[in-house]
């Protein structure tokens, strides 16, 4: 299971360098949300009525795919050739191990499911 | 023309700028609700919303009969046939004008509406809903219209010297904005104002800012009826075309010195610059020339934008400008018109004399009144809302509802 923490603009490179590395091509399995949070990057400065208002948290886009063994490492490569700029505030790949999967419509559980 | 007839176009214009004041009412709702957090949208907005039920019933009752009712010494206004309008038969005229007396009263009935709602942008985001509705009630009733009767009817003190307020400099922005003041120091800040407070939703700030442009229209070309005797028209059209001018240059040069000051145009300053000047042409929209409203509306901004930049430094929290905006660039309008007037009287020091006469009486009598009214509400139940209920948000505790849902399929 691999969660990715990246730069919201950085996604669609990471979707394509993605689907070149997994064989269901553009049609593979991905969780997207919208999450903020703190790091190393400050937070962007907004401006009201002429005061500077610091935002404490900064957007970013979270990636979560499923994945068997074999995958885990090109799909690690492919999304830190996606979401890199070099700058602080690329974001942050956790990978966990995953211990069941289920298919919901057959049941089907484990590799077959995911 | 026979003042004893009805003048169809006078009639309908007046109808129709009292609807156009009315619709600024959830303009300013939308205008400050935007500007609020979001577990604040809906009493912000609420209370700028309840001054329509309130206030409307009020104005009906005994409002009008206060402000526009035979003057007594011209301090206040009084007739027991103004209770409740019952004596005021559907065709009669309005004093010597051709339009009926009742849409001179829904007209008159609009501002005293909008004007304690101005006040709500002072107090948000922490202000007791039930001080907050025994607040304007009392205000409206201490207030506003005396205020009025002084200003702008027959007998009023104020009139007979000749102070200029064309659509409300004095009696709305003033009065609203030193108002919101007092109750903005007496409040204190809000618990997270050091954090940074941000708006939630600008896109219904610009809404209502449009909104409140469209319906100004109303609130000062509509006033050419007191102006112009006995029907309106020239006036209402110079009243337009200062309202139009004053608001577009002040919307550019608040986007200017904002630009200069931190180097980004925004949205919220360019709704911002726009009230400002829609605010300081108010009191001088039918007596000006439409160029000096340029300059008006351009010098409004300035001085808002500074004030509002004081109030950092000062450490009062006026949460969304009401005095910042209204009661600044109220003032500034009240004086300017002083100098730039040509019509019906030619502007000088004589007449500036007056116009801060006019301004040091609203702003006393306002600042006093709300004061008083304030430490009286204050004792009977408190001002300010009860910190966990401050911190959770008052949609949730004052009205049992959120503004938002979004998440929810």
């Amino acid at each position: 299971m691999i969660m990715a923490l990246i730069r919201p603009e950085r996604l669609e490179a990471v979707e394509e360098a993605l689907a070149k590395v997994l064989d269901e091509g553009d049609n593979y399995r991905i969780t997207v949300d919208t999450v903020e949070g703190r790091g190393r990057q400050s937070g962007e400065t907004e401006y009201v009525r002429g005061r500077a208002v610091k935002v404490r948290m900064v957007q970013k886009t979270r990636v979560t795919i499923a994945v068997n063994d074999a995958y885990v490492e090109k799909a690690i490569d492919a999304i830190v050739e996606g979401a890199r700029e070099g700058n602080v505030g690329d974001g942050k790949i956790f990978v966990m191990p995953l211990e069941e999967v289920v298919r919901i419509r057959t049941g089907e559980r484990g590799g077959k499911a995911i | 023309m026979d003042t004893n007839t009805i003048d169809p176009g006078s009639t309908a214009w007046m109808l129709t700028s009292s609807a156009l004041v009315l619709l600024m009412v959830p303009g300013l709702a939308l205008f400050y609700g935007g500007m609020v957090r979001k577990k604040n949208v809906l009493t912000t907005m609420m209370m700028s919303f309840v001054a329509m039920a309130i206030v409307g019933v009020q104005w009906v009752v005994a409002g009008y009969a206060l402000a526009f009712g035979k003057s007594l010494g011209g301090f206040i206004g009084w007739d027991w046939g103004l209770v409740a309008l019952k004596d005021v038969p559907h065709t009669r005229l309005f004093a010597d004008k051709a339009i009926p007396e009742l849409v001179f009263v829904m007209f008159q009935g609009k501002f005293a509406i909008i004007t304690p709602a101005l006040i709500s942008g002072a107090v948000a985001e922490r202000m007791r809903f039930r001080s907050y509705l025994a607040f304007t009630i009392l205000w409206v009733t201490c207030i506003y219209c005396p205020l009025a009767h002084w200003v702008w009817a027959d007998g009023g003190w104020l009139f007979k010297l000749g102070v200029l307020d064309f659509a409300g400099g004095t009696v709305v922005h003033i009065s609203a904005g030193v108002s919101a003041l007092v109750l903005a120091l007496m409040l204190g800040p809000r618990r997270d104002l050091q954090k940074g407070i941000l708006p939630n939703n600008l896109v219904l700030t610009l809404t209502g800012a449009g909104l409140l442009w469209f319906g100004w229209f109303g609130f000062n070309a509509g006033s050419a009826v007191a102006a112009e005797h006995p029907v309106a028209g020239a006036v209402a059209g110079l009243a337009f075309t200062t309202t139009q001018s004053a608001a577009a240059a002040a919307g550019l040069s608040w986007m200017l010195v904002e630009r200069y000051h931190h180097g980004k145009v925004t949205s919220l300053g360019l709704a911002s610059g726009i009230v400002a000047g829609l605010v300081a042409v108010t009191p001088a929209a039918g007596h000006i020339h439409p160029g000096s409203a340029l300059l008006l509306g351009a010098a409004a901004s300035l001085v808002c934008y500074a004030a509002v930049q004081l109030k950092g430094r000062l450490g009062y929290d006026d949460s969304l400008d009401a005095f910042g905006v209204h009661g600044v660039g109220g003032i500034f309008g009240a004086l300017a018109v002083g100098l730039l007037a040509f019509t019906p009287v030619e502007g000088g020091l004589g007449q500036l004399g007056k116009q801060a006469l006019g301004v040091g009486v609203a702003a006393v009598f306002a600042g006093l009144g709300t004061f008083v009214i304030a430490s009286g509400v204050k004792a009977l139940w408190g001002l300010r809302i009860a910190e966990t209920e401050e911190r959770e948000g008052l949609d949730l505790h004052v009205h049992g509802e959120r503004g938002y849902h979004f998440d929810q399929v």
